[in-house]
Formats: structure tokens, sequence, C-alpha cells
């Protein structure tokens, strides 16, 4: 959970700081994505090392599922009578891990039908990220989809990192306060900067 | 005051249970929860009903016998064990539900009382140090420096009465079984088994059916000796530690 987590969580980086060339015009955007897929070149083929970033997600988003649904499975099965007098536990975040989780897997469907396959965009230009993106948070669906999504994202990491941090062995006394709040920065920072791209073509300010 | 608890009542470990409701009167607010229960209990025999059975040894909050979860929370709503939690933190009029510890991992024996001998076979597992026995050694034998001192004390101070289970979502048996992981490993004493035991010690937790940690936090905010939830993660370290060790 915590190693492929915190892959995945490394790639969320980069995706929310690539996504925010968006601001700077269509030539930007495109040509951002344009050399996203010539990286390692001439060592490696043109869309190599893309292809090799999408394999090792594929591999974290797989493993992950996985583990998720072992440990749940063990946790509910731990528990094989509830309480009569059930009080509410743990943070909203925390009590949302599971169903959380597999908002943002349903999530990540859509959007690789949206914004790689262009399947389901309005537009769905190959080699016009800028265009399909405008297209995409032009609809009310795709606003929706895409808020909805990152709030839940967002929610994930701010249990999940610190979870990891527990899980891998860096948590104590003295540090718990600095990792809550490396992972309350985490959400808020991803969030807000996927979040910053539908409201930039919602008001306007992107088109 | 007089008081309406829901009791689980379940005659033995293979009859279902249910809740149960009794009124109670004349409980003083200085009575402690388990002599509100022996009130109810003496009421009971005087009918002629099977009295509420629970368990308990001490009564003063250091063996760990007792437990019970009070209206949904380990131990009820105060930081202390259910033998040390006073009526004075209840109304007059209150309806309190008493139900056992619920785990897997803990079956019910009768009514509030549960099997905990699972964790009796994680300590045999690894909880303890192969020393020599006999007189008590001489203190500056063996020089322990004050902080391991201070982080094997606080975690010495575990009493093994499965609040953390119990309060935790999943049933986990982490805080305990760090408690006495972090205690040994942080002494000379312990470091001969230090890799062994909590390798062995987090096998016999998983194989006696125990959820995994998620991190919720419950079992520290539960546990009536405040081992904190940090404790955790040190027996994380410990564990990584000892299987690249291995
Ligand atoms: C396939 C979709 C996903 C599902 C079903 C899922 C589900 C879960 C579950 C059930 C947990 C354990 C909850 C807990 O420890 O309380 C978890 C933990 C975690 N998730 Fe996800 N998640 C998914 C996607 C993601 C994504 C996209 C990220 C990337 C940021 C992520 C990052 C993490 C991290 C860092 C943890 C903490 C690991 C640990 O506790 O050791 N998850 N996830
Ligand atoms: S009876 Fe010993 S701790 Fe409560």
């Amino acid at each position: 959970m915590a190693v492929t987590g915190l892959a995945m969580l490394l790639y969320l980086i980069a995706h929310m700081l690539g996504n925010l060339k968006v601001f700077f015009g269509p030539d930007e955007m495109n040509g951002y994505a344009h050399w996203l897929r010539t990286i390692g070149e001439p060592v490696l083929h043109h869309e190599w090392f893309l292809w090799i970033v999408r394999f090792g997600l594929l591999a974290a988003v797989v493993l992950h599922g996985v583990s998720a649904y072992q440990l749940s499975r063990r946790d509910l099965a731990a528990r094989p009578v509830k309480y009569a007098h059930a009080r509410r536990r743990a943070s909203y975040a925390t009590r949302t891990m599971r169903w959380g989780g597999v908002i943002v897997a349903l999530f990540v469907v859509w959007h690789l039908l949206d914004l790689t396959t262009g399947t389901v965009n309005p537009r769905g230009e190959s080699g016009h990220p800028y265009e399909n993106i405008v297209a995409t948070f032009d609809t009310w669906y795709g606003d929706t989809i895409y808020i909805v999504a990152m709030l839940a994202v967002g929610l994930h990491i701010r249990h999940g990192f610190w979870s990891a941090a527990q899980t891998l062995g860096a948590g104590s006394p003295g540090r718990a306060r600095a990792l809550k709040a490396t992972a309350n920065i985490l959400a808020l920072v991803l969030t807000a900067g996927f979040l910053s791209v539908p409201l930039a073509v919602m008001t306007g300010v992107v088109s | 005051m007089r008081l309406t608890l829901r009791i689980w009542r379940q005659p033995d470990a293979e009859a279902p249970g249910a809740m149960r409701t009794y009124e109670v009167e004349d409980i003083s607010p200085d009575m402690s929860f388990l002599e509100m229960l022996d009130t109810l209990n003496e009421a009971l025999i005087l009918q002629g009903e099977e009295p509420v059975a629970f368990d308990h040894d001490c009564r003063e909050g250091i063996c760990g016998a007792c437990g019970m979860v009070i209206n949904g929370q380990a131990h009820g709503p105060e930081r202390t064990t259910a033998c040390q939690l006073h009526m004075r933190h209840f109304a007059d009029g209150d309806t309190i539900d008493v139900e056992p510890w619920r785990a897997a991992a803990f079956p019910v024996v009768r009514d509030l009382m549960v099997d905990r001998s699972a964790f009796d076979r994680i300590i045999e597992a690894g909880g303890y140090v192969t020393a020599p026995t006999g007189s008590a050694p001489e203190a500056h034998a063996t020089p322990v420096p004050k902080p391991d001192a201070d982080t094997a004390f606080a975690h010495a101070e575990c009493i093994g009465c499965g609040a953390c289970v119990a309060a935790c979502p999943n049933g986990s048996a982490m805080l305990f079984t760090s408690a006495k992981v972090n205690h040994l490993g942080s002494l000379p004493q312990g470091a001969p088994e230090r890799d062994t035991r909590v390798l062995d010690m987090v096998d016999q937790m998983d194989a006696e059916g125990f959820g995994g940690c998620t991190l919720a936090g419950e079992c520290a905010t539960a546990c009536p000796k405040g081992i904190p939830l940090p404790s955790i993660s040190a027996m994380n370290r410990e564990f990584l530690r000892a299987s690249r060790r291995r």
C-alpha cells in the first residue's frame, strides 16, 4: 500500500505541475505534451519513456488495488460482530479511504478515455491536449466529474501520506506534527493545482 | 442515581446473544462502573436471574482484566479502565450501552467476558527476554541511558486489557504488540532477541486473525495507559530492520 501509494503520489505531483502549462497558452501546453514523448531520445525511441511510466503506473495501481482489497477483507473479517452502540470514529479522510480509492480508480478510467484516447472527449483530437482540455471543461459533466474526483484525491492523500509514513517506520512522537502538516499541505496543493484548470476554463481565464 | 442499562447477554460462546435492558437504582456517583454492575448483579441474584458475567481482578486499573465497551467506547468515556471509571461521569436517568470487546480474535465466553488468550500467544512468541533468573541483579551491572529507560517504561505500562483491539475499526492488535516490542527492544536486556522478537510476534499476531492497521488512531485514544500511536510506526521500523537482516 505504502510504496505503491507513494509512487503514484510522485507521479501526481509531476502531473499537476505539468497541467499548469495550460495557463501559458496552447503552444506551451501542446509543446510540453510533445516534449514528454521525446524524453530519453535518442537512447530511447519516441514515446518509450512515456510507455515505461505508463507500465510503472499500471503496476502501481493494480498492486495498490489488490493490497487494498486484501487488507480490507482482513480488516472486515477481524470484526465480524459490530457494536450495537455505533460511534463515529476517526477523521473523514480516514473513513473514506476505501470508497474514496474506488472513486479515484473509476475516475482514472474516465480520465484515460477522455484525455488520453479521446473516446469520450467532445473534441478528442490527438496531439492537441490544450483544445481537448478546454472542450472537456466546457461541459457540465466534465467539470463535475473532475471536481468531485480531485476532492476525493485530496482526501485520499491526506490520510494516505500520513499512513504510508507510519507504515514505512518514519513516524515518531517528535515527528507526528511535521508529518501531519506535510500530508495536509500535499493534499491541499495537489487538489488546488488540479482544480485550477477546470475552474480557469469555467471562468473563461483559459479558453 | 437511576440508570437504564442495555447489556449484551450471551449464555455461552455458542449461544446467540442479545442486548437486554435493566433498570438500576440507588447508584452512588462515587461507585466505579464495576461496583454499579455488582449492584445490578445483586438484584439479579435476588430475583433468581443469572448475574452479568464480566472479567475483573485488581479493580485499581493495573491488571488489565476488566474491559467492556461502554456507549461505544472501550472502557467508557474517560481514559481509564472500566474498574476506575466512576459513575459521576454519567448523569441521573442516562441509558448506558454495555458490550463485550468485539473482535474475531477475542471470542465471547459469556456476556461481557471475552477470551483474550490470543494476547498470551503473541507474548509467548517473543515478548520476553532470555535472562538468567535468580535474585535481582545489581542495578549498576547493566547501565541503561535515561531516555531509553523512559521509552521502555512508557511501553511497559501496557496492561494487555485489549481496549486497543476493541476500539480499532479493524480489530487490529498493532498497538498492543508494539508496546511489548518497544519495551524490550529499547533495553540492553532485550537486544539479543531483538530481531526474532518482532518477526515472531507480528507473525503470531497475524495468525490470530487480528486486522491490519490503517492508522485510524482509535487504539491510542482508547488506551487507558496512554501508549502513543507512533509506537506502531516504531514497531514497523523494527520489523523492516529485522526483515532486512533475516
Ligand atoms: C485503485 C484505486 C485506489 C484504491 C481502491 C485505493 C484504496 C486504498 C486503500 C483501501 C488504502 C488503505 C487505507 C488505509 O491505510 O487507511 C489506501 C492507501 C493509500 N493510498 Fe490508495 N487507493 C487507490 C488509488 C490511490 C492513488 C491514485 C494514490 C496516489 C496518490 C493513492 C495513494 C495512497 C497512499 C499513499 C496510501 C497509504 C498507504 C499506507 O497506508 O501504507 N491511492 N488506498
Ligand atoms: S480490574 Fe484490574 S484493571 Fe480493571
